[in-house]
């Protein structure tokens, strides 16, 4: 039998192609086949309703979060339009289903080559726009976009919005949260993936390459533009895709949600999960969708308490503060984001108890 | 001259026909508002040769090489690459049909380790598309391997096999040019171009890189331009020698003939001590 890795004090690699391993470890596989098992075999069994709901949330908030990873931590271009890429994709899948009679597993990833499309057209203004005026130009995308969800009633159903028939898939309906917490995290697991894939590959190096230097990639060899464009059209695709999944599991949208609060809650998530790396997207998205839950509870606990209405009111608009505040820690304390947390934890463990 | 530390792959199972470069610049003239950059260059290098372009600063070289290389575009005149008008051609399609370039400041990916600054440049030599490359198929897999090895072949070229895994930001100046010539080296250029290579160097890091570069054009046939500030250098490595002032070209031929060119001596060298 192969002699298995746990931890190397250094690189005992024998091979080129053991550099390609998304672990390199046997002990980082054997981590991840665990957490695999535990996420599917355990967690939906032992969670009690409303925490599977949360989890479904940041299951497919995850989705959307790799992707816009992607986009800015990879590619470098900002995007302020993800909730209405986000937005798209829900209404796309909602119009499938109800107007086109597209069944489950066609109507979402229909859904997400409409919403990548969508994306590359706002993308088109990164030819010649970087930085600030790119944000600003993806802003008017985002408005654009609101605007026509609620004005086009034809198709949308305007302010009401859209009834989502229940999904079923292979003939099992997924009405019920558990049903859909398999279908969320098996796509989940699935694109991200797919993520880790383009990243170690040409793809994802061209990305890093326009990132960190967009002369220096033309001189690589790499068209620059259709690149940038391409990762507007992955990332969307991310978003479309989790958000048509989040119009089938909440079966009723209307364009309130998709505003740029949300777009602005995605960039929070990557930015406070670390820029640049996939995990780090998800362990934002925990982060921002707990920190949301808590604030909630807490406001409504405080509103029951009945004597303490007053502090509720007032912690309400705490929510956003607390946002701002973990956002500007993190940028000053630990920029690299949680992922860098993770690594710093995990190398303390890697060297107990000899951790000079 | 044979190379002792092994042969990269790349310079020995490729067809001449492949690496053939001849480069033709006519006429070519360049302004930035009033300021005219180039005026009336004309310019050729053949398969095979090593051609210097020396000149004081601010005479244009590096404006030459970004015109060369796309980065500029020229109002005037004719450059054509193996009978291809390139004037007008982007810098990502000048680099797919074999011009590869070194910049005078550095133009490195500082945040990553050397060897994927090497691995960027064989972009354009990984034939697969997004669909394969999302599955990272074993086709994919197969062919990454492939490039590591032909990298690892100019690591031993270059020896760099002590930073191959080295963030490029943490090394030295003079490492860094080196690291530079080998991403060039990776992108498999017809035609190297390299802007001051030397540049920021100690005695002992130029000579390698003199030995490299000899090495590369004498024994891998490598068609290169140099532009370089080192004059010794310039004059003991290349056969043919141009020299550029505000612009025009006011001489070229052999080292022997430039350096006793009237007007290189006053335009450039100012003195004749200092190449004696
Ligand atoms: N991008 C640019 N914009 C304006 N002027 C430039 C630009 N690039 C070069 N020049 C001008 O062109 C002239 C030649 O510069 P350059 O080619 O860098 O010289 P060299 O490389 O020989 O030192 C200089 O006068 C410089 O100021
Ligand atoms: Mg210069």
């Amino acid at each position: 039998m192969r002699k298995l890795q746990f931890h190397p004090c250094g690189s005992f690699k024998t091979s080129y192609q053991q550099d390609l391993n998304i672990f390199s470890t046997d002990f980082g596989r054997l981590w991840m086949g665990i957490s695999i098992v535990l996420l599917f075999g355990v967690v939906p069994f032992i969670s009690s309703a409303y925490i599977l709901y949360v989890v479904n949330n940041i299951g497919i908030y995850a989705i959307a979060a790799v992707g816009l990873n992607l986009l800015i931590g990879f590619t470098g271009q900002i995007s302020l339009g993800h909730g209405a890429f986000f937005g798209v994709g829900a209404y796309a899948a909602a119009i499938l289903a109800t107007k086109g009679g597209f069944p489950f597993f066609l109507a979402v990833p229909i859904a997400g080559v409409v919403s990548a499309a969508v994306g590359m057209v706002f993308g088109l203004p990164s030819a010649r726009l970087k930085h600030l005026y790119l944000c600003i130009a993806t802003l008017a995308g985002q408005f654009i976009i609101e605007y026509v969800l609620v004005q086009w009633e034809g198709l949308t159903g305007g302010a009401q919005g859209i009834f989502v028939p229940s999904a079923t898939l292979f003939g099992i309906n997924l009405g019920n949260d558990r049903a859909f917490f398999y279908v969320i995290f098996g796509c989940f697991v699935l694109m991200t993936w797919i993520a880790v894939n383009l990243i170690r590959t040409r793809i994802g190096r061209a990305f890093i390459a326009i990132r960190d230097n967009d002369r220096a990639a033309e001189g690589m060899g790499i068209p620059v533009f259709p690149y940038k464009l391409l990762s507007f059209a992955i990332s969307s695709f991310y978003a479309g895709f989790a958000g048509a999944l989040f119009a089938f599991y909440t079966m009723s949208i209307t364009p309130e949600p998709f505003n740029l609060w949300l777009s602005i809650q995605y960039i929070a998530m990557i930015i406070i999960g670390g820029l640049g790396s996939i995990p780090g997207s998800v362990f934002g998205v925990i982060f921002i969708v707990t920190l949301n839950e808590v604030l909630s509870h807490a406001t409504e606990y405080l509103m029951n308490v009945g004597v303490s209405t007053g502090v509720a009111i007032t912690i309400a608009p705490l929510r956003e503060f607390v946002y701002g505040l973990a956002i500007v820690l993190f940028i000053i304390f630990e920029p690299k984001g949680l992922a860098e947390v993770w690594r710093i934890v995990r190398s303390n463990f890697r060297l107990w108890p000899f951790s000079y | 001259m044979k190379a002792f530390r092994g042969e990269p792959s790349i310079f020995t199972s490729a067809r001449p026909e492949d690496r053939r470069a001849e480069l033709e610049v006519k006429n070519l003239t360049l302004k930035f508002g009033g300021i005219t950059a180039l005026s009336k260059i004309d310019l050729n290098v053949r398969d095979g040769e090593l051609v210097s372009i020396i000149g004081p600063n601010g005479a244009g070289k590096t404006s030459l090489l970004n015109s060369i290389t796309g980065y500029y575009k020229p109002q005037e005149g004719q450059i054509s690459f193996n009978g291809q008008d390139v004037i007008g051609l982007s810098t990502h399609h000048l680099t797919r049909i074999g011009i590869g370039r070194t910049y005078q400041n550095i133009e490195l990916f500082p945040g990553m380790t050397v060897l994927s600054n090497m691995l960027l440049a064989r972009h354009v030599h990984c034939g697969y598309h997004v669909g394969k490359a999302s599955l990272f198929l074993k086709s994919v897999r197969e062919e990454e391997v492939r490039h590591r090895k032909i990298l690892e072949e100019l690591i031993d070229f270059l020896e760099m096999q002590a930073i191959r895994k080295q963030l490029v930001g943490s090394l030295p100046y003079g490492m860094r040019k080196r690291v530079e010539l080998g991403r060039a080296l990776a992108l498999q250029p017809r035609l190297l171009v390299l802007d001051e290579p030397f540049a920021g160097m100690t005695l002992e890091e130029k000579e390698d890189m003199v030995r490299f570069l000899v090495e590369l054009n004498e024994a891998w046939n490598q068609t290169m331009i140099l532009v370089e500030h080192d004059m010794s250098i310039v004059m003991s490595i290349s056969k043919r020698v141009a020299v550029f002032d505000f612009g025009v070209k006011i001489a070229e031929g052999s080292p022997d003939f430039v350096q006793n060119h009237p007007q290189v001596i006053k335009a450039y060298l100012g003195d004749t001590s200092k190449i004696e």
